[in-house]
């Protein structure tokens, strides 16, 4: 058998399936560096190009929408920490405004405030963990660093706030857990000039670096149409043109109050995404300092018996709050029947909750609407034609969460 | 039985001490490069934890004494050892064993050309300092570190894993790619310097341009050291220029091998970075020379001289040899914790037309001033 026969017996089986042809299939995931360890690719490629793709999800499916069915509306708080993981304020206050909206019930100011406050926070962080991990699968992996520094002090701005740095389980159907701490405001600024330092640190390493540049530009791209077909939400749509946002066009909260602006790019590329992604930041930065300008003082829960728990010393002192209490504790809130559809802008795009109620304490359904949803279906669409390598930008700035994807 | 072995000493008296000189300069310079290397190891993680606010490695001891993480190596190394050694079945075993050997010897075989002294005298005997000292032994580099290039090919290709094969592909493209472009950066070197001997060229630094600036490659050729520098770094395939390996994308042609088998493929790749360092430094960093200084000391250009004994004369070039190679592979590493990785097409096209074109026009430029000027005196 001479060398060549030889080559070609180990060759044949495992190495190059479809050798006629000269294509290859490849199982990219699910445990891939690139992958987060919840996604399947299946790819054909023919060298590096990808003739065809088929994206597998389903791999961190936890249940939560049938989980939400049987406990009560408060409990449900705390599973929605863990859709999107990376930023789990929003996802709380999405969710409980959902749930004010069915029973109608209004907050004080003040937690409207809070919620905002918290809700950029998260944005924010979740953004920098987006082009951070990004970063760092290109092979900028001191980038990473710097931005997951700044992350960090974010993340303990959180804890201060509500006791968790990532499952926060801040909000409560008719308000929040809990008041801002002494000296929030300084400790905001201190967090920012952080991350205003790794930030700009991060810009000049990336942005105008050539590799990172022709890693990202002109790869993943996907046209306005398409991405309006496939019902992109977020930084994704806003970097193909489309200057859609739930904060500004359906206001929530006390979003109409603030000035800042929505950052859209024309190109509809990695690029493009990366650059929505970095001003979105800094916007954010703006609306949570206009925020800790204009926040009243006062209450932060609604004083309803029928909506949140009365104060201790009301529980102990008279007997309407201890009954509330007692109803709220063993059955929580009880929304009229009915069904709602409320959407918030999270880090990804527009994270909606539909709830529907049967008038029991416990929901009926609750369906979430989770923004990278879309985003990875449309994933196969966008790396086909490009390399293997175009892969890695294009996921990474899809920046796909398992928690929220497959629930 | 004695008076064969005093015949034989007295016959051939300076072929054993040739072999006896050359095996205990390979010793013991082998010796210190593989203990430069682990240090390395740790420098890298070093380093990158230095740039990225973080601590670093340092955490093994031995008897509670840490030494800031100086143990690490050799907690690697141990790890690496005692770790399952694997081969999949649809791996060929003979190809499997040997593509991290080859990658190895074919790196440590470049050593034994690289000039780390100029000559010392031992017993009044004088001593080169420089393994093997032949005519073209720039050309047996460029030919033996060529070698390098089946190792990753071989891992990659005879793992029988789609990931290994798409590395080996890349590794084959890119670094057969980047070879021709190292090559071609040299030889306008090879030109100013008139000689394809690397202990030739490295004395030839010694002398002063214009009497005070020191005739170092970087100075001469400042074009040839960055595409060198670039097609180096390329074919040591560490970021930007990682995607045979490209840990996020396809995982790595070694994505199979396990144990000290993937060991021999790191520390060949980091033998590799002192390799690289070695070469730019005695290309274009004067190698062992410390400015100003000659046999006999210091001779400033404008003031007074400074004379120095001999011995201590080469000590302090070995030093400024090893001090070099050592900020320079500082510097790749640097490098390495900087930047983004490319695409490999990209870097095919950069290779290609970019580097490629540039350096041929740099070896035409320099041999067409070399042609009016005349040889340079060096």
């Amino acid at each position: 058998m001479n060398t060549f026969e030889k080559i070609k017996k180990i060759a044949a089986p495992g190495i190059v399936e479809k050798a006629e042809d000269g294509r290859l299939v490849l199982n990219m995931g699910p445990s891939h560096p690139a992958m987060h360890g919840i996604v399947k690719i299946y790819l054909t490629l023919n060298g590096e190009r990808i003739e065809d793709s088929d994206v597998e999800i389903g791999y961190l499916h936890r249940g939560f929408e049938k989980t939400c069915e049987n406990i009560n509306y408060n409990q449900v708080i705390p599973y929605t920490d863990r859709l999107n993981y990376v930023s789990p304020f929003i996802n709380n206050v999405g969710y409980a405004l959902a749930v004010e909206k069915l029973m109608g019930v209004d907050i004080p100011e003040r937690a409207k405030y809070l919620r905002v406050i918290m809700s950029e926070i998260s944005r924010i962080t979740d953004h920098l963990t987006c082009i951070g991990a990004n970063a760092m699968e290109l092979g900028a992996f001191t980038v990473y660093f710097y931005l997951i520094n700044a992350r960090e002090a974010l993340y303990k701005l959180g804890d201060s706030v509500a006791g968790g740095r990532i499952t926060p389980n801040y909000t409560r159907i008719g308000g929040v857990s809990r008041d801002l701490p002494e000296g929030f405001e300084d400790e905001v600024k201190k967090a920012f000039s952080i991350l205003t330092k790794n930030l700009d640190d991060s810009e000049k390493l990336l942005s105008r670096n050539r590799i990172f540049y022709d890693r990202l530009r002109n790869t993943g791209k996907i046209t306005k149409e398409e991405a309006i077909s496939y019902s992109f939400t977020g930084p994704l749509l806003r970097a193909c043109g489309v200057p859609y946002d739930v904060r500004k066009d359906e206001p929530y909260l006390v979003y109409d109050r603030f000035d800042f602006d929505i950052p859209v790019c024309s190109e509809g590329d990695n690029y493009s995404r990366y650059l929505v992604r970095l001003e979105e930041i800094k916007q954010s930065m703006s609306i949570v300092k206009q925020a800790l300008k204009q926040i009243p003082s006062g209450e932060i829960k609604n004083p309803d018996y029928n909506v949140s728990l009365p104060e201790k010393k009301d529980v102990y002192g008279n007997i309407e709050a201890l009954i509330a209490h007692f109803k709220l504790t063993f059955e929580g809130p009880k929304p009229p029947a009915g069904e709602v559809y409320f959407p918030v802008e999270g880090g990804n795009g527009e994270l909606g909750f539909y709830i529907v109620s049967d008038g029991t304490h416990k929901p009926w359904r609750v369906r979430v609407r989770p923004p990278c949803f879309p985003l990875t279906s449309a994933l196969s669409r966008m790396i086909k034609g490009g390399y293997v390598a175009d892969i890695i930008a294009t996921f990474g700035q899809l920046n796909m969460i398992g928690g929220e994807l497959e629930r | 039985m004695q008076d064969i072995l005093l015949n034989l000493w007295i016959s051939h008296k300076t072929q054993i001490v040739f072999v006896i000189e050359s095996f205990l300069k390979a010793t013991i310079f082998l010796n210190g490069i593989m203990a430069f290397t682990a240090l390395l190891t740790l420098g890298e993680r070093k380093v990158s934890a230095l740039m990225q606010d973080r601590i670093g490695p340092n955490r093994a001891s031995i008897f509670g004494l840490t030494l800031g993480g100086l143990f690490h190596p050799i907690a690697d190394g141990i790890k690496l050892l005692t770790k399952e050694d694997f081969i999949p079945e649809k791996a060929d075993k003979v190809f499997f064993t040997i593509a991290p050997i080859i990658g190895l010897v074919s790196v440590l075989t470049c050593f034994a050309f690289i000039p780390f002294g100029n000559h010392i005298e031992i017993l009044g005997h004088k001593v080169r300092l420089l393994i093997a000292d032949i005519d073209s032994s720039v050309f047996m580099i460029m030919a033996i570190s060529s070698m390098a290039i089946y190792s990753p090919f071989m891992g990659g290709y005879f793992s029988g894993n789609n990931f290994a094969f798409l590395g080996a592909m890349r590794a084959a493209a890119q670094m057969i790619s980047y070879e021709s472009v190292i090559g071609l950066s040299l030889i306008p070197m090879l030109i100013i310097y008139s000689s394809a001997s690397m202990s030739e060229i490295v004395v030839k630094q010694g002398n002063l341009l214009m009497a005070f600036i020191p005739a170092w490659g970087i100075f001469l050729q400042p074009l040839s050291f960055l595409i060198f520098l670039t097609a180096a770094v390329a074919e040591n395939k560490r970021t930007p220029f990682d995607v045979v390996e490209g840990e996020s994308e396809i995982v790595g042609y070694f994505i199979e091998y396990s144990s000290m088998r993937f060991g021999a493929f790191m520390f060949a790749e980091f033998v590799e970075i002192i390799l690289v360092s070695m070469l730019s430094v005695t290309f274009f960093l004067g190698g062992w020379q410390v400015p100003y200084l000659s046999e006999n000391g210091f001779n400033f250009p404008f003031s007074s001289a400074i004379s120095i004994p001999p011995i201590i004369v080469s000590l302090l070039q070995v030093a400024s040899f090893a001090i070099k190679t050592a900020l320079f592979s500082v510097f790749l590493l640097i490098v390495r914790w900087t930047l983004p990785r490319m695409r490999f097409d990209q870097i095919m096209s950069f290779c290609w037309k970019f580097l490629l074109p540039l350096a041929l026009a740099n070896l035409f430029i320099t041999a067409l001033i070399l042609r009016y000027l005349g040889t340079v005196r060096l």
